[in-house]
C-alpha cells in the first residue's frame, strides 16, 4: 500500500537534497540560511511524526527566526544558458511537453482507477490524500521519463529543482504556515468572538440586509482568516442559519451553499491565503511579490468584487423561492 | 475579547512589511496567551500558554505537512525548463495563428474550470501548469502580436495566468459533489439536525460558476485591447 508517509520520506529526501547542494552553492553568500531551512523541512518531512509537539513547534520558531532574520539567499545552480534553451526547445518539439503533463495524467488515472485498485486484497493507495499520492506517482512518471530521455547529469534535477525552490524561498512554507495559525485561532476561539461582534452590532432585521451580511461577512472574515473554510462555520452559525434559514426561511442548502462561495470572493483578494495568491507571485517572479496586494491580488479584485454581488444577488432571489 | 489582539499583531504585522512567517507564528503565540487572560493571571500561566501555543502549533505544521508536498514537482519542471519547456510552449503559441493572450487564458479558464467540477482540482495549478506552460503562452502570443513586452506589461500578463488558475479553481470545483467544501456544508449542517445531499448542495454552485465564466472571460476579452493600450501608453511615455 502506497500511503502517505512514502509522500513525506519522498519529500523530506528531496528537501535534504536541496539543503546539502545548497552548502556547496559558493554564488550564495547566505548559503548556510538556506542549509538549514530546508534542512529543518526535511527532518520535519521525515521524523515529524516522531518529534513531540513542542519540538516540532520550536522548529517552526527556528524556519521563522530564519526567514525573519533575512538568512535566506538565492542559490545560483549552473543551468543551461537560453541560448542552449531555445536550440533544445527547437530540436526536441513538442515532446517536452509529455513529461511535465505526465504529472496531471497520471493524477488523473490515480483518482479515476488506482485509488479503487485492490491487489490480494490490499488497497494500493492509503486512505489519506489519495490525490496527492497520485501526484507523486505523477512526479516520479515524468522524472523517470525525463532522465532516461534527456540523459541530463544525475544531479540535475535536484539542482534544478533547489533553483526553483530557492526563488520561491520562505514563501513556500506560508501555506502551512497559515493553516496551522487557523487550528490555534480555533483552539483560542477567535472564530466564535467575530461572529458575537457581528451580531451584536448589525441591524439584521430585513432579508436582504442579513443577505448582504452573511455574504459580505464570509468574505471578510475569509480575507482575515486567509480560507473560506475557517470562516464558514463562524459565519454560518452567527448569521447564516439562525437569521437567514431560521428567521427569513431561507433554503439551508442554497445558503450554505452560495455562503461558500462568498467566502472565496475573500479568498481572492487576501496576502492570507499565500498558496493562492503570494506563492504564484513568487513562482512567476513578480517584482511586488511581497507587497500585502500584490500584481495577482490586485488583478482579482475586480471579478471577485463582481461575482460576490452576484452572489448576493443569487441568495436573495434563490434561497426564499425554492 | 483578548484573543482578537493575534489579529491585530497579524495586520500590523503584514503593513509594517516583517517577514510573514515570523509574523504569523507571533500572531498565533500573542492569541495564545491572549486566550488565558483573566483579571489576576500570573505571569507563569502566560508563559505556559506561550509554551502550550508553540506545541499546538508545531501539532498543526505537523498535521499540515501534505501542503507543502506540491513543490515534490519542481525537480521536474526545473529539469524540463533546463532543456527549453518555456522556449517551447512560446514556440507553440507564436506558430498558432490566432492566438492572443485573452483567448489563450480564456482556454485555460474553461479547462480548468470544467476540470474542477469534474473533481479533478489537481490538473492545473500554479507549479505545474502556470509557470511552465500557461504564463510563457500568454506571454509569447502578446509579444507576437505587439512586439517585446515592457516590464510592466510582462509582468501584468503573468498575474493575470495565475488569477485564471485560481478564479477557474474556486468557481468550479463546488460542482463536483465529493470536494472538501460541499462535504464541509453538510456536516455542518448535520450538526445542527438538517439533512442535505451533496447534489443539493452542488447544484446550487452552478448559478455562481456560469456568472464566474462571463465576469471573468469578458475581462479577458478585453485584455487584449487593454495590453496594446497599455503598449502605446509605454512606448509614448519614453
Amino acid at each position: 500500500m502506497i500511503t502517505l508517509q512514502w509522500l513525506y520520506i519522498f519529500a523530506g529526501l528531496t528537501f535534504a537534497a536541496f539543503s546539502v547542494l545548497s552548502i556547496a552553492d559558493p554564488a550564495n553568500p547566505k548559503r548556510l540560511g538556506n542549509t538549514a531551512f530546508w534542512g529543518l523541512l526535511a527532518v520535519s518531512f521525515l521524523f515529524g511524526s516522531y518529534l513531540s509537539d513542542l519540538a516540532n513547534g520550536l522548529l517552526v520558531v527556528a524556519l521563522a527566526v530564519i526567514a525573519g532574520f533575512k538568512l535566506l539567499g538565492q542559490g545560483k545552480p549552473v543551468t543551461t544558458p537560453p541560448e542552449a534553451r531555445q536550440a533544445s526547445a527547437e530540436r526536441r518539439g513538442d515532446w517536452l511537453f509529455v513529461p511535465a503533463l505526465l504529472i496531471p495524467i497520471v493524477a488523473l488515472l490515480g483518482a479515476l482507477v488506482l485509488d479503487k485498485t485492490v491487489i490480494f486484497g490490499v488497497p494500493l493507495f492509503g486512505p489519506e490524500q489519495p490525490t496527492l499520492i497520485a501526484l507523486g506517482l505523477g512526479v516520479v512518471a515524468g522524472l523517470t521519463l525525463a532522465m532516461v530521455w534527456l540523459k541530463p547529469p544525475l544531479l540535475a534535477p535536484l539542482q534544478e529543482g533547489r533553483r526553483l525552490m530557492d526563488s520561491v524561498g520562505w514563501a513556500g512554507v506560508l501555506p502551512q504556515m497559515l493553516a496551522s495559525l487557523g487550528a490555534v485561532f480555533v483552539i483560542a476561539g477567535v472564530g466564535d468572538r467575530i461572529g458575537e461582534l457581528f451580531t451584536t452590532y448589525l441591524p439584521l432585521d430585513h432579508r436582504l440586509l442579513a443577505v448582504i451580511a452573511y455574504c459580505v461577512g464570509m468574505a471578510v472574515f475569509t480575507f482575515i482568516m486567509g480560507n473560506a473554510f475557517a470562516a464558514f462555520p463562524v459565519m454560518t452559525a452567527a448569521v447564516g442559519l439562525p437569521i437567514v434559514v431560521l428567521q427569513f426561511g431561507g433554503n439551508p442548502a442554497i445558503v450554505c451553499a452560495i455562503g461558500m462561495l462568498a467566502g472565496f470572493c475573500g479568498t481572492l483578494t487576501t496576502p492570507m491565503a499565500a498558496n493562492f495568491n503570494v506563492v504564484p507571485a513568487a513562482l512567476l517572479d513578480l517584482p511586488d511579490r511581497e507587497a500585502p496586494f500584490n500584481g495577482v491580488i490586485r488583478v482579482q479584485i475586480p471579478t471577485a468584487a463582481t461575482i460576490l454581488i452576484v452572489n448576493i444577488t443569487l441568495m436573495y432571489f434563490l434561497a426564499f423561492r425554492f | 475579547m483578548w484573543v482578537l489582539l493575534g489579529i491585530a499583531v497579524l495586520v500590523a504585522g503584514f503593513v509594517a512589511r516583517l517577514n510573514p512567517l515570523a509574523v504569523i507564528l507571533a500572531a498565533a503565540v500573542v492569541t495564545g496567551v491572549a486566550a488565558v487572560i483573566v483579571p489576576g493571571v500570573g505571569v507563569a500561566e502566560l508563559g505556559q500558554a506561550a509554551l502550550d501555543t508553540i506545541s499546538a502549533f508545531g501539532k498543526a505544521f505537523n498535521d499540515y505537512r501534505y501542503i507543502s508536498v506540491i513543490w515534490l514537482v519542481l525537480p521536474l519542471i526545473g529539469l524540463l525548463e533546463r532543456y527549453g519547456l518555456q522556449e517551447r510552449a512560446r514556440i507553440l503559441i507564436s506558430k498558432a495563428r490566432g492566438a492572443t493572450t485573452g483567448r489563450i487564458l480564456l482556454a485555460y479558464f474553461v479547462l480548468r474550470q470544467i476540470s474542477a467540477a469534474l473533481g479533478q482540482t489537481k490538473l492545473g495549478g500554479h507549479p505545474q501548469m502556470v509557470r511552465p506552460l500557461v504564463a510563457p503562452m500568454a506571454e509569447a502570443a502578446a509579444e507576437t502580436r505587439l512586439g517585446p513586452l515592457p516590464d510592466a506589461v510582462r509582468y501584468r500578463i503573468r498575474a493575470h495566468a495565475a488569477a485564471v488558475d485560481n478564479i477557474a479553481l474556486f468557481f468550479g470545483e463546488d460542482i463536483f459533489i465529493a470536494i472538501a467544501s460541499i462535504l464541509l456544508i453538510k456536516g455542518f449542517l448535520e450538526a445542527y439536525g438538517i439533512m442535505v445531499e451533496p447534489l443539493q448542495l452542488s447544484v446550487w454552485a452552478i448559478p455562481t460558476a456560469i456568472a464566474a465564466l462571463l465576469v471573468h472571460g469578458t475581462r479577458l476579452v478585453m485584455l487584449d485591447r487593454s495590453l496594446a493600450r497599455q503598449m502605446t501608453e509605454a512606448e509614448a511615455g519614453q
